[in-house]
């Protein structure tokens, strides 16, 4: 039965937050197919009202950047201040900047 | 046991930076009894309607308690936490209901009143619902036996003159529904699965098929209310039909259970298996008479 068990694929759990704008990544679990990756989902991670949609997807369909890379990736925007939108005044009434 | 004070914090989180940041969790909540005129409805005898909620409170009430059985046991940690949601939807059901019963039938017991201090015979629920768990096959027919004939049941009731029973089968359908889908899903699952899971639905399907029928027998209360379940058989039958058919499991042709002169779980007539249940359900609040939490 463990051997069996062990073989569930991975699944990564995404959740778009109630008024929220964008699927957030919450969680894993294991699942036998993709239906039961859903329903798991729902009862693991939207039981205190967090979400209102749900993407499930394999955790071997993602392909991921490596803490190897993390330098040449991302230390190059590091000084570029210049790209963030801070540098004129937001109307107040624009929501999610 | 209260829930004014969560609802309260809850909903008092409204919209904008410091409602929802307050909370990790989402927030929203809303009581679906909350405004519903609690008179009893012109027209209906409060007894009646009293006994009727019963009836349905301990369906969901005792079905509940088998699923929580399952905490620890269950073949999959997600199927743990699946299975208590499923219980937990019942076990609100359940509240309403037996607090219904309690308000109606004039002698002021609370919803705990009701499901701690009650004898076996004093409860109501079809015997379907009572039986031991056995194996998870056995859960998942459970599972799509009752959620199937109570969705259906509820889908009527949402236009019922009494406003509580409305309210409870408004919120019960869509959560029924989810009870529906997630039996179906794994009665296929295991019924087109591997040998030994098509064995076991099968045991579980022939085990627990005759128990069904109990759903759909009329009682007096039932007949004099105009929610004859007899009217629920046909469209059940035919869900349940389609979902076997998909699962590539007959359709077991059994007859209904007996009743015992009679009378069955509606009229207080419970299985061996009750009694057990019942002590564990009552054990903590009879221990502990009056004690709050």
């Amino acid at each position: 039965m463990s051997g069996e068990r062990a073989s569930w694929p991975l699944y990564e759990v995404f959740v778009r937050p109630r008024r929220g704008l964008n699927h957030v990544h919450v969680g894993s679990l294991h699942a036998a197919d993709d239906k039961m990756a859903l329903l798991a989902a729902r009862d693991l991670y939207t039981r205190r009202n967090e979400g209102v949609s749900l993407w499930v997807v394999r955790s071997d369909a993602i392909t991921a950047s490596s803490p190897d890379e993390q330098d040449p990736f991302f230390a190059p925007s590091g000084d570029k201040v210049y790209r963030h939108p801070t540098f004129y005044p937001i109307p107040e009434d624009v929501p999610h900047i | 046991m209260s829930d004014d004070h969560v609802y309260l914090s809850l909903t008092e989180a409204g919209p904008g930076p410091e409602g929802e940041a307050r909370w990790a969790y989402g927030t929203g909540f809303a009581d679906p009894l909350l405004g519903v005129d609690a008179a009893a409805p012109k027209g209906i005898d409060p007894a009646d309607l009293a006994a009727y909620c019963l009836m349905l409170g301990d369906d969901v009430l005792v079905l509940s308690q088998r699923l929580i059985q399952w905490i620890t046991r269950a073949p999959e940690l997600e199927e743990e936490v699946a299975l208590a949601n499923l219980g937990l939807d019942l076990l609100g059901q359940a509240r309403r209901l037996l607090t219904r019963a309690g308000q109606l039938d004039g002698s002021g017991r609370g919803e705990d009143e009701l499901a701690y201090w009650r004898e076996e015979s004093a409860y109501r629920n079809v015997r379907l619902v009572e039986l031991e768990n056995g194996d998870f096959a056995q859960c998942v027919v459970r599972l799509l036996l009752f959620a199937t004939a109570r969705e259906e049941l509820y889908r009527r009731l949402v236009g019922h003159a009494d406003p509580v029973l409305s309210a409870v089968a408004a919120l019960g359908v869509k959560e029924l529904a989810y009870h529906r889908e997630y039996a179906s899903s794994w009665a296929v699952r295991l019924g087109d699965g591997t040998e030994e899971s098509h064995r076991r639905m099968r045991a579980a399907l022939d085990a627990l098929w005759p128990w069904l029928e109990e759903l759909f027998t009329p009682h007096e209360v039932e007949l004099r209310l105009g929610v004859d379940p007899l009217q629920l058989r046909e469209p059940v039958l035919a869900s349940l039909e389609q979902v076997l058919a998909e699962a590539t499991l007959p359709v077991p042709d059994l007859p209904g259970r007996a009743y015992v002169n009679g009378r069955a779980g509606r009229h207080g007539v419970h299985t061996e298996a009750m009694g057990p249940l019942l002590a564990e359900l009552q054990v903590v609040a009879r221990a502990h008479p009056g004690a709050t939490w």
